[in-house]
């Protein structure tokens, strides 16, 4: 894949005020989903423009994750509409969703224990290839050279991530920290147009945060758009574009970093710890 | 580099070739050739259980009604090629077939002229309702969780055995009798008759050959991984963009398909077929079978299912037949639920890891 | 005999054969609930029921024989539960139901070594097979009133059994909610020896009863369960009370199936139900649409 130009155009005053005619590619709009008697997603909407990362914050139980899983297809919104690329994916299956170009990783890697590594990433290829049952079984000459190419990709992306020695190994002897990476690397090995990170780092130390910060500022810089959820408030003022912020099912905040910080409202909710904490690493 | 890459792959099918060739050389010094005939049905059940292999093993389902599709396959063919259509014969359609050979004349036990259809196409018509079954039931089925999967194929075995049984059609409890030979190809006949014994032995070990080969492929592609991904992490399959649902029903339909291919072989090589094919002791013995070869096994599947069915067929069993596999289902899944083979296996695959990292070496360099 | 009559008889008939298999709907929900298995061998606990019986009624009067019956087969039962799913209750739920399979071919084939493949019959209760009461203008066996009378005490029994006493109530907790039974002292591992030993219990006093209409043979437990789970799924898995209900509908069906089918059919409405509710509507008639997780999407 080549690395695209790294200048992204998004809207800099937050996305009313869309100046440019660049098309939003995740619009989430006045989506609503509840569970028997509990509201968890209150008709929220935001934007995501190509090329941001875009961070969804709030407190536990905000509905966070359930909006993830809306996003993604593993849940129906009640109410609303989700549009990707201008097209409305909500009711989709997962998996045509995953076609379509969005990716995303587990709160927990769900690696498949049983293979190796290099072939949980070859998995993610497994839509970007054309051949059948009957061209599988048979053998044919395209199925060998398909195969190939495959495997160089799967490759490429364990590159990315820098865990190509570990393409032999078997998934389930690796530490809990480079599991998120080969989940990483598979959803990347789709050639997604917009990764979702499900709390990317948690269970991480220091060292393995900075690193990936890093990383995820380079597969931008390649050209994928990027929604995370995540509670390390540092980490998501440092690397996002702009945050959306949850509480209680409800859009309370959305802006750049800069502006959530000194939100009141948000402040509130946060009770004066990790905000704080954030904008005093911002400063150093 | 090609010939030395392609001969450990190709190893087993040779080694596995020359053990049924001495089998049968074996047979002929001892004058035992009459156990070919044993021998050569076990092969053919044996295709069914390497179906369920990929259904159960690989995908990670669970079918306790496929002695049904072996029965609609073997029954299919029965009926059409010993069922007299002549009142057929006079209409233009009748006419168009019999040119285009699907119809043939000939004569019945009691020389009268009678029109039925040529087992090839026979075979098609088998395989056609095989196809539109499969898909019937396995839509919705398949989107069950794994026990009531297990009670609903049961139930759907138990219909087909029990519509079987129920219609004259197919001859009720004694099935069908009198079913003709299918002419392959040149000489290949698919009979029962005692010269053509070593044939059809030779024609059952082919078939179990290819297949086998054409599995192996199948598991070593994409396809197999994404099988395996669903197999292992559903949720996470589909969020890499594998249909799970598509993916289940396909491999439902190929092991269906398995199982019919085999029935019609069988029910042409002895010449009959009765509704105990479908019963949920069948289909039941299949999946201990498969249990015992471990699952995800084909070669351990296919010679597990040769072994056992072929001691079953000859006897060795006695009263206690059906106990016996009931029994085996018991304690392989207690024991051992992927199978005694699996440590086998993964001493094999280390040997063949080394030998793919040292593949690779020479690739990077 | 005139149209209304006739459809009596079928109801009748129905409701005999629909009492059986609420026996062993029940049985399979006090498993599931107690131990989420399907228990597959419930259809064989009936047939042992019948068969000891015929057996000990050579030597003492049938009351004491019956008894007899129900008391060794709950023995099975709890043994069943001891030696196999006691010490294999971390295997995949899947693995216990294909093992509750095998034991069921096995136990088959061991009552037809044990027996033979004839087939048997427990004495009327009272009278013979040629007397008749009437009901309602339907002429029936007294032996009919029997069955519905055993089924109906039996579960009435249960219901109190569960509903009222120190004991049935531990089972319930167990089936809500195993962790917290456990904090609170119920030993989860004997209530699951007698969940099994009171669905064998039940079976084989439904397996002594309906014997003298039906006949006892060694072959009669596999299509017994599959329809007990029919109408175990039909009423709604883990609803003992609606497994009752599923069991009548599945008898009912069937005799007006026996109606309008041909003979040999008879058999197949029972799992065609099976399969329709298992594709259409999983959780059954009572059970709740989001508690049953029959689907996987």
């Amino acid at each position: 894949m080549n690395p695209a130009p790294s200048s992204t155009p998004f809207a800099p005053d937050g996305p009313s005020t869309a100046s440019t005619a660049v098309q939003p590619l995740l619009e989430v709009e006045n989506v609503r989903r509840s569970f028997g008697g509990l509201v968890a997603v209150d008709g929220v909407s935001f934007r995501v423009f190509p090329g941001q990362i875009k961070g969804l914050i709030g407190p536990n139980g905000a509905g966070k994750t359930t909006l993830f899983n809306l996003v993604c297809g593993l849940l129906r919104p009640d109410a609303g509409r989700i549009a990707f690329q201008g097209r409305p994916i909500e009711g989709w299956k997962p998996y045509r969703i995953a076609r379509a170009g969005i990716s995303r990783t587990f709160q927990n890697p769900s690696l498949f224990l049983q293979m190796n590594v290099l072939e949980n990433v070859m998995v993610g290829r497994h839509s970007r290839a054309r051949r059948g049952f009957l061209g599988c079984a048979l053998r044919l000459p395209g199925q060998a050279a398909e195969e190939r190419t495959i495997r160089q990709a799967a490759m490429q992306q364990l590159e990315v991530v820098g865990l190509a020695h570990l393409a032999m190994f078997p998934a389930g002897s690796l530490p809990f920290g480079q599991r998120r990476l080969v989940e990483l690397a598979r959803a990347l090995a789709t050639e997604p147009r917009m990764l979702l990170l499900d709390e990317p780092a948690s269970g991480l130390n220091t060292k393995e945060k900075e690193d990936l910060a890093d990383l995820i500022r380079q597969i931008r810089d390649r050209g994928i758009t990027l929604l995370l959820v995540e509670h390390d408030m540092s980490l998501v003022m440092r690397l996002a574009d702009e945050i959306v912020v949850l509480h209680h099912g409800a859009r309370i905040a959305e802006g750049p970093p800069q502006v959530i910080q000194n939100d009141p409202t948000v402040i509130n909710v946060y009770l004066g710890g990790n905000l704080d904490h954030a904008t005093s690493s911002q400063e150093s | 580099m090609s010939l030395m890459r392609r001969i450990p792959p190709l190893l087993p099918f040779l080694l596995c070739a020359g053990v049924m060739v001495s089998l049968q050389q074996l047979m002929r010094a001892t004058g035992t050739q009459y156990c070919l005939t044993q021998l050569t049905m076990s092969l053919y059940y044996a295709i069914v259980v390497m179906g369920l292999c990929l259904l159960m093993g690989h995908a990670g389902q669970v079918s306790l009604g496929h002695g049904a599709f072996f029965a609609i396959g073997g029954y299919t063919s029965a009926v059409l090629t010993t069922h007299n259509f002549s009142a057929w014969g006079h209409s233009s359609l009748g006419g168009w077939l019999q040119q285009g050979g699907v119809l043939i004349a000939k004569e019945d036990v009691f020389g009268n002229a009678i029109l039925t259809v040529s087992p090839w196409a026979a075979f098609l018509a088998a395989m056609l309702l095989t196809t539109l079954v499969a898909l019937l039931i396995g839509y919705p089925a398949l989107r069950l969780r794994g026990h009531y999967l297990a009670m609903a194929t049961l139930g759907f075995g138990l219909i087909v055995s029990k519509l079987l049984v129920g219609s004259t059609l197919t001859g009720a409890a004694d099935g069908i009798n009198g079913v003709p030979p299918w002419p392959l190809a040149g000489s290949l006949t698919v009979t029962g008759k005692t010269a053509a014994r070593v044939q059809n032995y030779y024609i059952a070990c082919a078939l179990v050959l290819l297949l086998l080969l054409l599995l192996r492929n199948l598991l070593r592609s994409r396809i197999g991984r994404a099988l395996q991904a669903i197999h292992d992490r559903e949720t996470a399959a589909n969020a890499m963009g594998i249909s799970t649902a598509a993916y289940k029903l396909k491999v439902f339909l190929l092991s269906a398909w398995l199982a019919a291919l085999a029935g019609v072989f069988f029910t042409h090589f002895t010449g009959g077929i009765g509704p105990s094919e479908a019963g949920a002791f069948k289909s039941v013995r299949y999946v201990a079978l498969a249990a015992a070869g471990g699952m995800a096994n084909l070669w351990g599947v296919t010679v597990v299912s040769t072994a056992l069915n072929y001691a079953s067929l000859r006897g060795w069993f006695g009263s206690l037949d059906n106990a016996v596999f009931g029994i085996l289902l018991i304690l392989i899944i207690t024991l051992a639920p992927q199978g005694p083979l699996k440590p086998l296996g993964a001493w094999l695959r280390r040997v063949l890891r080394l030998r793919n990292l040292s593949e690779e070496r020479l690739e990077r360099s | 005999m005139d149209p209304g009559n006739l459809a009596l008889q079928y109801f009748l008939s129905g409701i005999t054969k629909g009492s059986i298999y609420a026996v062993v709907a029940i049985g399979f929900n006090l498993i599931y609930s107690a131990t989420g298995v399907l228990n597959f061998a419930q259809g064989e606990f009936v047939m042992l029921g019948g068969m000891v019986a015929v057996t000990l009624a050579q030597f003492v009067p049938l009351p004491v024989a019956v008894t007899g019956a129900i008391l060794a087969v709950a023995v099975v039962g709890c043994l069943l539960e001891l030696l196999f799913f006691r010490k294999l209750r971390h295997h995949s739920i899947l693995h216990l139901i294909i093992i509750t399979i095998g034991l069921s071919i096995v136990i088959q084939e061991a009552a037809l070594h044990l027996w033979d493949e004839k087939v048997r019959s427990l004495p009327y209760f009272t009278g013979n097979e040629i007397s008749s009461v009437r009901v309602f203008g339907a002429a029936i066996s007294p032996q009919v009133l029997w069955v519905l009378g055993a089924v109906g005490v039996s579960v009435a029994g249960l219901h109190v059994f569960l509903r009222y006493t120190l004991k049935g109530r531990a089972m319930r907790a167990c089936s809500s909610n195993p962790e917290a039974a456990m904090l609170a002292g119920i030993n989860i591992s004997n209530m699951r020896t007698l969940a099994f030993g009171l669905s064998a219990g039940l079976g084989a006093l439904a397996g002594c009863v309906i014997s003298p209409i039906t006949m006892t043979h060694y072959e009669m437990g596999g299509g017994l369960a599959i329809k007990g789970f029919a109408a175990a799924i039909l009423g709604g898995l883990g609803n003992p009370m609606a497994a009752v209900v599923g069991g009548l509908l599945v008898g009912v069906l069937e005799a007006a199936s026996v109606r309008y089918l041909p003979a040999a059919y008879n058999d197949v409405s029972a799992f065609a139900i099976l399969l329709l509710v298992l594709f259409v509507r999983p959780h059954g008639l009572f059970g709740a649409p989001a508690g049953a997780q029959v689907r996987e999407h």
